[in-house]
């Protein structure tokens, strides 16, 4: 077992705070394309969204195939508190600029009504197995879509209109203290009692692991960092529409956690990266991108069905497994 | 009530549909004891154990165990209460390692809560720490300590066996539920677990029901033994009475013809 103070995670730190510090360099001295810049914040979205996912599908062995819906409270939650309700919250932030605590707010408040929304759902449906639970989270998504669809509050079609309050170091800590926080989840007993689950729900049980309980814990934590995910979109965009978040968008992530590796988190991160940074690459030929997808996805199924990771992680062992994220990010 | 007595069925039935898998067994374990449930093919004898862990519903009658009915509780719940088993058909985590097979065993003792685990509070290590010597003591009993790094899948079989041992006694047992452990096993293999099911039965401090098929294998170690076929307590007594009850013979070899 690691120590918290080892030279990996000193490693690890710096190789971080590097990465951090070069990005923000470049973008507050206008030297990074506005292009580059915007994707670079979808990445973190995309990280946090594969990583979260991958806990659910990959570590406790569910199938979930709504994700996007969580991120979609996320984004509409956080909305409220920054776009809705900013007007009487700001009097009441003591500071010069109130934006940094409006969008905390907004993240936390995104993030747990995810978070519950995914308790909720997960309770009755988690006693669902493969793909009878897959249809029951599409179902989810879907439902999440029609009602901030047909809710008058929330902009109904149109959607909401936010300020971009989210800069880089949002994104980017943001980011790596989710992934941090649902490795260390990972790597405990109680990701242990998840992963359990998946190699072979009955011995679990019969070896005292409560699996309701952890397929429900699994459940809600990976939609509370999806909501955290949606609200760090939310207040990038400008804009958000109930259609953003449709079931495509679940695909996609799902796409992401499966081309790196189900039961991998630095896999989870190469794939956000390589989905993203592809999409980003073909923007300019909007035709050939899903074909191109496609190809890549089908190659990737023939020569590396387990995917670009399989279940392995990314180590060095003295480097640290967290590196993948800033080597690729 | 005893205080002696670990577990007793009183009329423990299960149909499926129309099939009697197990009809009206009483049988009760005191405390301490090792006690064999043998049968011919299909005569009930996983079922009973599956009744007994709470993987299926006794159709009538009632499992009390330490005093206290089972009935309506998980099978998690169960183990929980200090009953664990083996499977008949090895269920392993069967691509995780040794020693995390352990682990997970002793999960439901796990000292530190998720938000530690979240947040690696000090709670965090000194919990994983106490995890890694109580797996590595268990698996130096079963000598498998040097395999702990191991994925569990690509252990010959005996070991296997040995492992799904191991990992119920990480659950810390009262009564532990052997599902036939010798299944697979050469001869000598075999006589090597029956000496270490004695051990551990010391050591543990455990009350012990197994499961085998083959009959000669069971009178060396269990005190008492419960024939069973199809689905009925045919005759129950010391490995003696038993290898000379008739019942047993017609059960095991057929009737005689006259």
């Amino acid at each position: 077992m690691q120590k918290l103070f080892s030279f990996k995670n000193g490693i690890i730190l710096v190789a971080v705070l590097a990465f951090y510090a070069v990005i923000q360099f470049t973008i507050s001295q206008d030297i990074m394309p506005p292009f580059v810049t915007l994707n670079l914040m979808l990445i973190c979205v995309y990280v946090i969204m594969a990583v979260s996912l991958n806990l659910i599908n990959g570590f406790t062995g569910q199938f979930s195939i709504g994700h996007a819906g969580f991120m979609s409270v996320g984004a509409f939650m956080s909305a409220i508190i920054t776009a809705k309700l900013a007007p009487k919250i700001i009097p009441y932030i003591p500071l010069h600029d109130p934006k940094p605590v409006l969008l905390l707010l907004g993240l936390i408040f995104g993030a747990l009504v995810a978070g519950i929304a995914g308790f909720l759902i997960g309770l009755p449906t988690l006693r669902l197995r493969g793909d009878y639970l897959a249809i029951a989270t599409l179902g989810f998504g879907e439902i999440v879509r029609i009602v901030f669809l047909n809710s008058d509050y929330l902009g109904s079609a149109a959607g909401l209109t936010l300020p971009r309050i989210a800069t880089w170091p949002w994104f980017f800590f943001v980011t790596v203290i989710s992934v941090a926080l649902i490795h260390n989840f990972v790597r405990s007993t109680h990701g242990r009692a998840c992963i359990s689950v998946r190699e072979n729900e009955i011995a679990a049980e019969a070896m005292g692991v409560n699996t309701t309980r952890y397929k429900v814990l699994a459940f809600s934590i990976g939609a509370f960092f999806a909501g955290a995910a949606g609200a760090l979109y939310a207040n990038y965009m400008y804009i958000i529409q109930p259609s953003t978040f449709g079931f495509l968008k679940s695909f996609d992530i799902l796409v992401m956690v499966v081309l790196g590796g189900m039961g991998s988190i630095t896999g989870s991160v190469v794939g956000a990266v390589v989905m993203t940074s592809i999409s980003a690459l073909l923007a300019d030929y909007p035709q050939w991108r899903l074909v191109i997808t496609a190809i890549l996805l089908v190659a990737m199924m023939l020569f590396r069905p387990k995917g670009l990771l399989g279940n392995k992680e990314f180590s060095l062992n003295f480097l640290g497994r967290k590196d993948g994220r800033n080597g690729d990010a | 009530m005893d205080a002696m007595e670990m577990l007793k069925t009183e009329k423990l039935s299960k149909a499926f549909g129309g099939l009697k898998a197990v009809a009206d067994v009483d049988i009760h374990l005191d405390k301490g004891e090792l006690v064999g449930l043998i049968g011919p093919n299909g005569a009930g004898k996983t079922t009973i154990f599956n009744l007994l862990t709470s993987v299926y519903e006794p159709s009538e009658g009632k499992i009390v165990f330490q005093d206290k009915s089972i009935a309506g509780l998980k099978p998690y719940q169960v183990t929980q209460r200090g009953m664990a088993r083996t499977f008949q058909n090895i269920r392993l985590f069967a691509d995780l390692t040794v020693s995390d097979n352990v682990k997970i065993a002793y999960h439901q003792h796990a000292s530190y809560g998720v938000f530690s685990a979240l947040l690696r509070l000090p709670g965090y290590y000194k919990g994983e720490r106490e995890f890694e010597q109580n797996a590595l003591e268990l698996l130096k009993i079963f000598k498998l300590d040097h395999k702990r790094n191991e994925i569990a899948k690509n252990l010959p079989y005996g070991e296997q066996r040995r492992l799904e041992i191991a990992r119920a006694l990480a659950a810390k047992p009262k009564l532990l539920l052997l599902d036939e452990p010798a299944a697979g096993m050469n001869p000598q293999e075999t006589k090597e677990l029956m000496e270490l099911i004695g051990w551990i039965r010391k050591e543990f401090d455990l009350t012990i029901l197994l499961i085998e098929h083959d009959m000669s294998l069971v009178m060396g170690v269990c005190e008492r033994i419960y024939v069973l076929d199809y689905g009925l307590v045919i005759a129950a007594g010391n490995p003696a009475e038993i290898k000379s009850n008739p019942k047993v013979i017609e059960a095991y070899l057929g009737e005689e013809v006259h």
